[in-house]
C-alpha cells in the first residue's frame, strides 16, 4: 500500500478505523521518517518512545468512536504539555517541565491523539522564519535554505515533509498563515476566542490564537472541531455554538460574496502575487461566488499598531521569566543583578529588541503616544471589517507578499522582517478568522497563498470557501526528500 | 523623534535586561527605524475614536474561589534553578 505518512488525516482515520493500520504502524512509520528528517531540525523535544507506547495501548483497547482514533501527532513548542519539556524555542525555558497541560492540546489527547514531539519555533512566537529560536533554523522541506516561515516554522516544515499528519501553531500576527503559505500547505487561525490560549506560552494575548495546519482543507476541519471549545480558565474564551466542521464541510458556495479590498495592491508588491490573486479570483468565480470590490481604508496602519500592540502586551507577558521559580538563571551580585543578566543571557536578539519597544511604549510618557493611538488605530482597523461584511461574506486575498526566501535574507533588518506579515497582522487586529491554501508557484516553483478572511465565528464559510477553492486550484507538493541521506 | 544610547539604557533598566555598551548602540539604531515605520500612525486623527481594548466583547467571568488543583508542589519546585526544601532560593536582598 501507499506510504501511510503522505495520507492525509482523513485518510489515516479511516485506515485505522477500518483496522488497515494500527496506531502503532502509524506511529512507527512517522517516527521512522522523522528520524531520517534530522537535518530539517524541525523538532526540539522528541516523544517517540513514549507515543510507541500509547500507540499500542490504544491498540490494546482502541476506541474508534473518537475523532483522532490513536493518531500521532507533533505540536508546536508553544503549548505547555504536561511533564514533557516545553521550551517557546528560548534557552530561559530551555529546561523548562510544565506541571499542566494546555487545554488545546488536552482536546487532541481526549479524542485519541498522542503526542509525537514538539516542534520548533521563531523564539516566543516572535519571527517570521523561525531564524529566532534557541535551537536553530528550520529548513524548508521544499528547497535546501530556504526558510520554512514563521513563526511555526517547525510545524510547517514537519507538516510539509510527512513527519506528522496535521500539526497545531499559533497565530498573532501571522505565524498560522504565512509558514503554511511558504510550505504549500493549509493554516487556519480561528476567531480569537475560539480556541482556549490555557497552556500556550504567552506573547501577546489580545491577539494569540491557535489553529490547525494540515495537509488540505477537509483535515484542518477534522483539527479546529476537536481543538475548538469554551473553557473557563480562558478569561477571553467566548461560549458560542461551535459547528461540526467536518461534517458541515460543503464545496457549495453558489451566491456566496466574496470581498477584494482594494488596499492590499500594495506598492512594490511582484506581478507573481498579483497574477496569483487574480487567478484566486477567477477561482471563486468558479466555484459560484460572487467578487465584490470592497474598500478596508487603514490597511497600511495595521503594521504599525501591531507593533505597538504586541511588543507592548510582549513587555508585559516576558516580565515572568526573571529565574526565580523556573527556567534559566543566571549568577548575579544581587537580587536586581541576578534578574538583569539572567534576562540577558536568556533571551535572544529579537525578544529583547521586542520587549525594550514594548517597556518604552508603555513607559510614563509615551504611552498616550504610542499605545494609547495604537489601540485607536485598532478600532478603525476593526470598523473596516464591520463595514466590508456588511456587504460581503468574505475576503480573498495573498496570504504574504512573497514566497519563502532563504535564510539569513532578512535575518538582519527587522523592519523588511515585520513586512512579510502585511496581510496577515490586520486579521488578527480584528480577531477574525483568517485561512491560507497553496494556490501556485513562484518563479522558484516555491509555493504561493491564498488568504481568505471570515467574519467573527464564521470559520464553516471560511473552511467551505477554501474547500471548494481547493478542488479548482488542485495544487499538490512536489517533495524530493533532498535533505535525506 | 531619535531615541538616544542615554533612553535605550534607562529601557534596559525598566525592562531588568542588562545591556553591553556595543549591544545598546545597535539597539538603539534598531528601535529608531522601528519608530521611523511606526510614526506613520500620526498621520491619523483619532481624537473621537475609542480605543479598542479588547476583541472579545465579554465581560470577565468571576470564579469560586476554591482550590481546584492537586498538590503539585513537587512538580512546581522541580523546576526551580534553586530552592531549599519548600522555599524557592534567590540571592540576599537584606543586608
Amino acid at each position: 500500500m501507499t506510504d501511510i505518512t503522505s495520507l492525509s488525516l482523513f485518510e489515516l482515520i479511516k485506515n485505522i478505523k477500518e483496522k488497515k493500520i494500527s496506531s502503532n504502524e502509524a506511529s512507527k512509520s512517522f517516527i521512522d521518517r522523522s528520524q531520517k528528517s534530522k537535518k530539517l531540525n524541525a523538532y526540539v523535544t522528541e516523544n517517540f518512545e513514549n507515543c510507541l507506547k500509547l500507540s499500542k495501548e490504544f491498540d490494546n483497547k482502541p476506541n474508534y468512536d473518537l475523532k483522532l482514533p490513536g493518531i500521532p501527532i507533533a505540536v508546536k513548542d508553544l503549548f505547555c504539555t504536561n511533564e514533557v519539556r516545553t521550551t517557546a524555542g528560548s534557552n530561559i525555558l530551555n529546561n523548562f517541565f510544565p506541571s499542566y497541560e494546555s487545554t488545546v492540546t488536552q482536546n487532541i489527547w481526549n479524542e485519541g491523539g498522542i503526542l509525537l514531539g514538539k516542534l520548533n519555533c521563531d523564539e516566543f512566537a516572535m519571527g517570521s522564519s523561525n531564524e529566532t529560536s534557541f535551537f536553530g533554523n528550520v529548513q524548508n522541506p521544499i528547497a535546501k535554505d530556504l526558510v520554512p516561515g514563521g513563526s511555526s516554522g517547525g510545524s510547517s516544515s514537519a507538516l510539509a515533509a510527512n513527519l506528522t499528519p496535521v500539526t497545531i501553531g499559533t497565530d498573532t500576527g501571522g505565524s498560522i498563515r504565512q509558514p503554511a503559505s511558504f510550505t504549500g500547505t493549509v493554516g487556519l487561525k480561528p476567531t480569537y476566542g475560539s480556541c482556549s490560549r490555557y497552556g500556550i506560552v504567552a506573547f501577546a494575548s489580545s491577539l494569540d490564537q491557535a489553529g490547525p495546519m494540515s495537509k488540505d482543507v477537509k483535515d484542518s476541519s477534522i483539527l479546529l472541531e476537536v481543538i475548538s471549545s469554551f473553557d473557563k480558565k480562558d478569561s477571553t474564551s467566548i461560549d458560542f455554538k461551535r459547528n461540526n466542521y467536518s461534517s458541515e464541510l460543503t464545496r457549495n458556495i453558489k451566491g456566496i460574496k466574496i470581498g477584494i479590498p482594494n488596499e492590499y495592491r500594495v506598492e512594490g508588491m511582484p506581478d507573481e502575487i498579483e497574477n496569483l490573486w487574480k487567478k484566486g479570483i477567477e477561482y471563486a468565480k468558479d466555484c459560484g461566488a460572487e467578487i465584490i470590490d470592497i474598500s478596508l481604508p487603514h490597511t497600511s496602519y495595521a503594521l504599525p499598531t501591531y507593533y505597538i500592540v504586541a511588543p507592548a502586551e510582549a513587555s508585559s507577558n516576558l516580565a515572568r521569566y526573571d529565574g526565580v521559580k523556573y527556567g534559566l538563571r543566571s549568577s548575579g551580585e544581587s537580587l536586581i543583578d541576578m534578574y538583569e543578566k539572567t534576562r540577558s543571557e536568556g533571551f535572544g536578539e529579537e525578544v529583547k529588541r521586542r520587549i525594550m519597544i514594548g517597556t518604552y511604549v508603555l513607559s510614563s510618557g509615551y504611552y498616550d503616544a504610542y499605545y494609547l493611538k495604537a489601540q485607536k488605530v485598532r478600532q478603525l482597523i476593526k470598523k473596516d471589517f464591520d463595514e466590508a461584511y456588511n456587504k460581503v461574506d468574505a475576503i480573498l486575498t495573498p496570504s504574504t507578499p512573497s514566497s519563502a526566501f532563504k535564510i539569513g535574507e532578512k535575518s538582519n533588518d527587522p523592519v523588511s522582517m515585520y513586512l512579510n506579515d502585511i496581510f496577515t497582522v490586520p486579521v488578527n487586529l480584528a480577531g477574525l478568522p483568517g485561512i491560507s491554501i497553496p494556490a501556485g508557484r513562484d518563479k522558484n516553483n516555491y509555493p504561493l497563498g491564498l488568504q481568505i478572511i471570515g467574519k467573527p465565528f464564521d470559520e464553516q464559510t471560511v473552511l467551505n470557501i477554501a474547500y471548494s477553492m481547493e478542488e479548482k486550484i488542485n495544487y499538490k507538493n512536489n517533495i524530493t526528500d533532498w535533505w535525506m541521506e | 523623534m531619535t531615541i538616544d544610547l542615554k533612553t535605550v539604557k534607562h529601557i534596559s533598566k525598566l525592562a531588568r535586561i542588562s545591556l553591553e555598551e556595543k549591544k545598546a548602540e545597535k539597539l538603539a539604531d534598531d528601535m529608531n527605524s522601528i519608530f521611523e515605520f511606526i510614526e506613520k500612525l500620526n498621520e491619523l486623527k483619532t481624537e473621537n475614536v475609542e480605543p479598542l481594548t479588547s476583541i472579545a466583547e465579554t465581560t470577565l467571568r468571576l470564579r469560586e474561589d476554591k482550590i481546584t488543583s492537586d498538590n503539585i508542589r513537587e512538580k512546581i519546585l522541580k523546576n526551580s534553578p534553586e530552592k531549599n526544601d519548600d522555599f524557592f532560593v534567590v540571592p540576599k536582598v537584606v543586608e
